[in-house]
């Protein structure tokens, strides 16, 4: 840690659930606003609440009741079961082709665009502007539209029917870009990095040794949305990969779901619930896990060092 | 210092630059891959024996398909033939096989060897000359083997470019439980469908003969069945007429049914319509004869009601169409021609039948479909009818002549846009066909086929 | 920007530590260029071709594809049909999302990370699913909307042609104002503890911090938010075109300019009219979010 923070930014703050805002700032808890809420949740949890309600149905079950109401026999855990086993086992394979994607594509769009934003933000280099009007131009373009150009491309690389075509594409976040862009900005004070500085420290250094700690709720929020972003990826490697041992959850989940048309239809529904289930509790975890990055709040980011 | 690091600038964006360019340059070349003329027969005239030789020596070969008996068949194979090794791969099913499928193709690598392609998708692949030739391993001596339907939907003009799979001929399946209940006979005509249909819908309002939201395929085997050939091909010459005789016989029994709003609008293979299947609310099923497979893997809450009669006919007299089916197909880019034809001819010629008849498949085969031990097997899931006599007599009575464009893929996808909207407006069909002939005219003129001219 | 800052920017521009700023942004354009640059400079090539799926034949055509996209109903109903979209959707979803993010963040909620997990939950849906889940609810043979009519006796079309626009708003809304309100909420931890503390000793109630400092402070990620939205909008794809299994006939192949370049690609081969459909799209999308940049943000970037 280097001598150049203010003693507020480097003191921890004390935190518990309502942030950071101290005793006398803190207002009473409104019924009426909890209320509202509590509507608005209501409502995004009835499909949830239904895709639950599914996972715990039989095939059988799950084509002759209700949709919010109980089948016949419990049968979450056979379904789990038969999920992780079905075809050999291949959706436990998606499963870790998934972490991978994940791992490597969100963990390093996260870090290229924080580097790109902060260096946007903080430094006045030639071609800045520049930057942000060719970034906003090429993703005005729809990428579905670009699926044949793209696909061409990479198989003339060599790429198509590899990890590569699904992990570079997600190395880049535009969105990310923007965000640590602003939210630089912000949060990196501009005499803070002239006082480091001052101090001699190289630009690099400064980056990771000050200005990533700033940067930190930013950067767990774009972490985040990489990390969703590459975990739903669908169409991208639909289109990219034609091996089934390489596919991601997504792709074979649809998979199994089309297995239900035409001649030969075998569908698998209890597999599709059960599966879309498990495929969207790791994000819940990882997001608990992520959370208490924004309750320390901004000052706060740089609590353990 | 100072200059190293502008220097370094520089060379990044050199670098950047450079990367750009290449990949452009890249991008540039890849167009031309794949495209192929097609009367490009593609090597000397080889004999059924080159096969046999090819089998010997072995080698690697990728099979894309989504048929669920594939697995047995490719392990039944590499028993008998332990030099080949065959790599089976389930790209998807249906539009997400043919995506990827038409991608590989175009980009001229990553294409299997073998590939499943349903017969109406046939023509769009065979025409650009994506496929081989079968003649060439003289795979046309095996005619007699197939019934006609088949054997004709496996040619493009005269070239052979696949051996079938498998057979739709179409027939009525209709929940017994729901006819009994309401006293109402099983029609041989359409006459007696739609009456039935009234019959029915006034009993319980709940109750549909049938579900029908707009399905090209479905369009597509009616009109066949009445007799219409709207769609005729002789090389880059297309004919299409959606309201020639048989497309009006066909929509004057649909439009009312439709307009009176007898059929149910659950769109076919949707959550909502295997209810229907097992709940009896959707009372028959006019499909093409692997559909017993498809009851028994997806609608066991109905097992025990449904029963199999012949498909109703304008006359009285026996007559049906086709409706789905798949061809193994060897696709230009393999490097193993010979092999991969002689891998086709071993699936839907040879040992690979019989597992495909386990999984509950319908035989393209004409000595399969004679087998008294097949037609005669009592199918408990219909309550021990021999659902296959039915079936197998189907077979014999398709209405011969049909042919489908040579842009029927593009075709299903715009039916929606046209045709289909007369469904949902509940207005003439007529005036749907007609749209929908209007966009492919205007599509295949586009395309280089001289449509209508 | 005050002459006296420019003259001293201009300075700093060819200063050494400023030309530094390239060295965090080149990681990040090099793979865009591979990944975006790239396709785009291939389909603007594309563009300016014609061939004819069945018999090759590459015929330049300049600007050709150009005036049929300008002249194509088919182009300008998708087209209309997502401003309509935009101009709904939008509002509601941002709307929604600040007002969560600010209810969040005002401690007068109680369990507010409960809140926030929940309101993020749909935003972790795979599209896929989360269509799977809606077009379930929206069902009126089986459904929940069949069940609701049957109890109250109302006649809900949820996927008819009339009112799928609207469930298809339904849908983007409830899987992207979590994601929407995570931007607002990071962004409000941005603002620094004393304004708030100057606030309270100048007496300013509840909903006058909310307006004179939380929502200044959210300015620079509701203009991002803004754009992103408008983008996401443009390229509406994924909901529609899931949809459309339920209801073929009533979600067309163009229903939106996306949706139509993907059928012209993936169902007619028609690849080089659409990347020109694409390229027509993303230049439309691109002013108009380059003109929301310019009046939401002067200064934000």
């Amino acid at each position: 840690m280097t001598a150049t923070m203010s003693p507020e930014q480097a003191q921890p703050v004390a935190v518990e659930s309502t942030g950071r805002r101290s005793s006398a700032l803190r207002p009473g808890k409104s019924r009426v606003l909890t209320g509202v809420m509590v509507l608005y949740v209501i409502y995004t949890l009835i499909p949830l609440v239904w895709l639950v309600i599914s996972a715990t149905k039989t095939q059988t079950d799950l084509l002759s009741t209700a949709g919010l109401a109980p089948g016949h026999s419990f049968a979450l855990f056979s379904n789990i079961k038969e999920t992780l086993t079905y075809r050999d086992g291949i959706f436990l394979r998606w499963f870790a082709n998934t972490l991978l994607y994940v791992v490597v594509g969100a963990g390093g769009a996260t870090l290229l665009s924080t580097a790109a934003g902060y260096g946007l933000a903080k430094y006045r280099f030639p071609g800045r502007r520049a930057v942000f009007a060719v970034v906003l131009g090429a993703i005005a373009i729809p990428p579905t539209a670009l699926a044949v150009p793209t696909f061409l491309m990479f198989s003339n690389m060599g790429l198509t029917n590899t990890v590569w075509a699904i992990i570079v594409p997600s190395l880049v976040s535009p969105f990310g870009l923007y965000l640590m862009w602003v939210y630089a900005e912000e949060a990196v004070p501009q005499e803070l990095l002239e006082a480091a500085r001052i101090d001699g420290a190289g630009e690099f250094r400064i980056f990771w040794t000050v200005s990533l700690r700033l940067l930190a709720p930013g950067v767990v929020t774009v972490l985040l949305f990489a990390l969703v972003s590459t975990w739903n990826n669908y169409f991208l490697p639909l289109i990219m990969l034609s091996k089934p041992n390489l596919y991601p959850l997504t792709v074979g989940l649809t998979q199994w779901s089309n297995q239900a048309h035409g001649a030969g239809a075998h569908p698998v529904y209890n597999l599709v619930v059960t599966g879309s289930l498990l495929t969207i509790v790791p994000l819940i975890v990882v997001f608990f896990l992520l959370q208490r990055f924004w309750q320390s709040g901004l000052s706060a980011g740089s609590v353990k060092q | 210092m100072k200059i190293g690091h502008r220097r370094r600038f520089r060379r990044l964006g050199l670098i950047l630059a450079a990367l750009t360019a290449s990949t452009l340059i890249l991008a540039g070349c890849g167009g031309s891959g794949g495209s192929g003329s097609a009367n490009d027969s593609g090597g000397t005239k080889a004999s059924p024996q080159a096969l046999d030789a090819a089998l010997k020596k072995g080698g690697t070969i990728t099979y894309w398909t989504w048929t669920p008996s594939a697995e047995a068949q490719v392990k039944a194979f590499m028993v008998e033939y332990p030099n080949v090794k065959v790599n089976l791969v389930n790209a998807g099913t249906g539009n997400d096989h043919y995506t990827k499928l038409q991608n590989a193709i175009k980009a001229g690598s990553g294409a299997p060897d073998v590939a499943q392609i349903e017969y109406q998708a046939l023509p769009q692949y065979a025409l650009p000359g994506y496929l081989v030739d079968l003649r060439q391993y003289g795979l046309d001596s095996l005619e007699s083997d197939y019934t006609p339907s088949t054997w004709r939907a496996v040619h493009v003009g005269d070239g052979l470019y696949g051996l079938p799979q498998d057979s739709g001929p179409m027939a009525m399946f209709y929940d017994k439980t729901v006819f009994d209940k309401y006293h109402i006979d099983v029609p041989k005509t359409w006459d007696e469908y739609t009456a039935a249909a009234k019959k029915l819908h006034a009993a319980d309002p709940k109750e549909y003969i049938t579900n029908d939201s707009g399905d090209p395929g479905f369009t597509t085997s009616m009109i066949w069945q009445a007799g219409g050939k709207p769609f005729t091909t002789d090389g880059k010459k297309v004919t299409i007429n959606l309201q020639d005789e048989g497309s009006k016989k066909w929509t004057a029994v649909w439009n009312p049914l439709v307009q009176q709003g007898l059929v149910s609008q659950i769109p076919g293979w949707s959550d909502e319509w295997f209810k229907g299947l097992a709940n009896g609310t959707i009372a028959t099923m006019i499909y093409g004869a692997w559909m017993p497979g498809v009851f028994e893997s997806s609608a066991p809450g109905g097992s025990g009601n449904w029963r199999v009669a012949p498909m109703p006919t304008y006359d009285g007299q026996p007559a049906t169409a086709e409706n789905g089916g798949s061809t193994e197909s060897v696709i230009k880019q393999s490097k193993n021609p010979a092999l991969a034809a002689a891998f086709v001819r071993w699936l839907n010629n040879g040992n690979g039948i019989k597992p495909f008849l386990e999984k509950g498949g319908f035989p393209a085969t004409v000595k399969d479909l004679k087998d008294p031990s097949f037609v005669n097997k009592p199918d408990p899931y219909f309550g021990g009818q021999q659902v296959n006599q039915v079936l197998t007599a189907a077979a014999d009575s398709v209405v011969p002549g049909w042919s489908y464009l040579p842009f029927e893929l593009y075709a299903n996808t715009i039916y929606g846009d046209t045709a289909g909207k007369a469904y949902q407006a509940k207005s003439d069909l007529n005036g749907g066909l007609q749209a929908w002939q209007d966009a492919l005219v205007k599509y295949g003129n586009q395309q280089g086929f001289e449509v209508n001219k | 920007m005050s002459s006296a800052v420019q003259a001293v920017s201009h300075r700093r521009w060819w200063s050494n530590r400023d030309l530094r700023g390239w060295s965090f942004v080149a990681p990040f354009l090099a793979v865009f260029a591979l990944v975006f640059l790239a396709p785009i400079g291939y389909a603007i090539y594309l563009s300016l071709y014609r061939e004819q799926a069945f018999f090759g034949g590459k015929t330049f055509v300049g600007f050709g594809n150009y005036t049929d996209v300008f002249s194509d109903g088919k182009f300008w109903e998708g087209a209309v049909r997502v401003l309509l979209f935009l101009a709904v959707q939008v509002p509601i979803m941002l709307g929604l999302a600040l007002a969560a993010a600010l209810a969040i963040d005002s401690g007068r909620l109680r369990a507010p990370r409960v809140f926030r997990l929940v309101i993020f939950l749909p935003y972790a849906v795979p599209g896929v699913v989360a269509v799977l889940m809606w077009g379930y609810l929206y069902g009126t043979s089986f459904g929940l909307a069949a069940d609701i009519n049957h109890l109250l006796g109302t006649a809900l079309q949820p996927l008819s042609g009339r009112w799928v626009l609207t469930s298809i708003v339904n849908i983007v809304t409830w899987e992207f104002v979590g994601y929407n309100m995570l931007i607002f909420y990071s962004a409000l931890r941005t603002v620094p503890e004393d304004l708030y503390e100057a606030a309270a000793l100048d007496g300013a109630g509840a909903l006058r911090t909310v307006f004179s400092i939380k929502i200044p402070a959210l300015r620079g990620a509701i203009v991002i938010a803004t754009i992103f939205s408008i983008i996401g909008s443009f390229q509406l794809f994924n909901e529609p075109n899931i949809l459309r299994n339920l209801v073929p006939n009533v979600i067309n192949t163009n229903y939106t300019p996306n949706m139509y370049a993907y059928n012209l690609s993936f169902g007619g081969q028609q690849y080089n009219y659409s990347a020109t459909v694409a390229i027509v799209m993303g230049v439309l999308t691109a002013i108009i979010a380059y003109v929301v940049q310019l009046r939401g943000s002067r200064d934000a970037l």
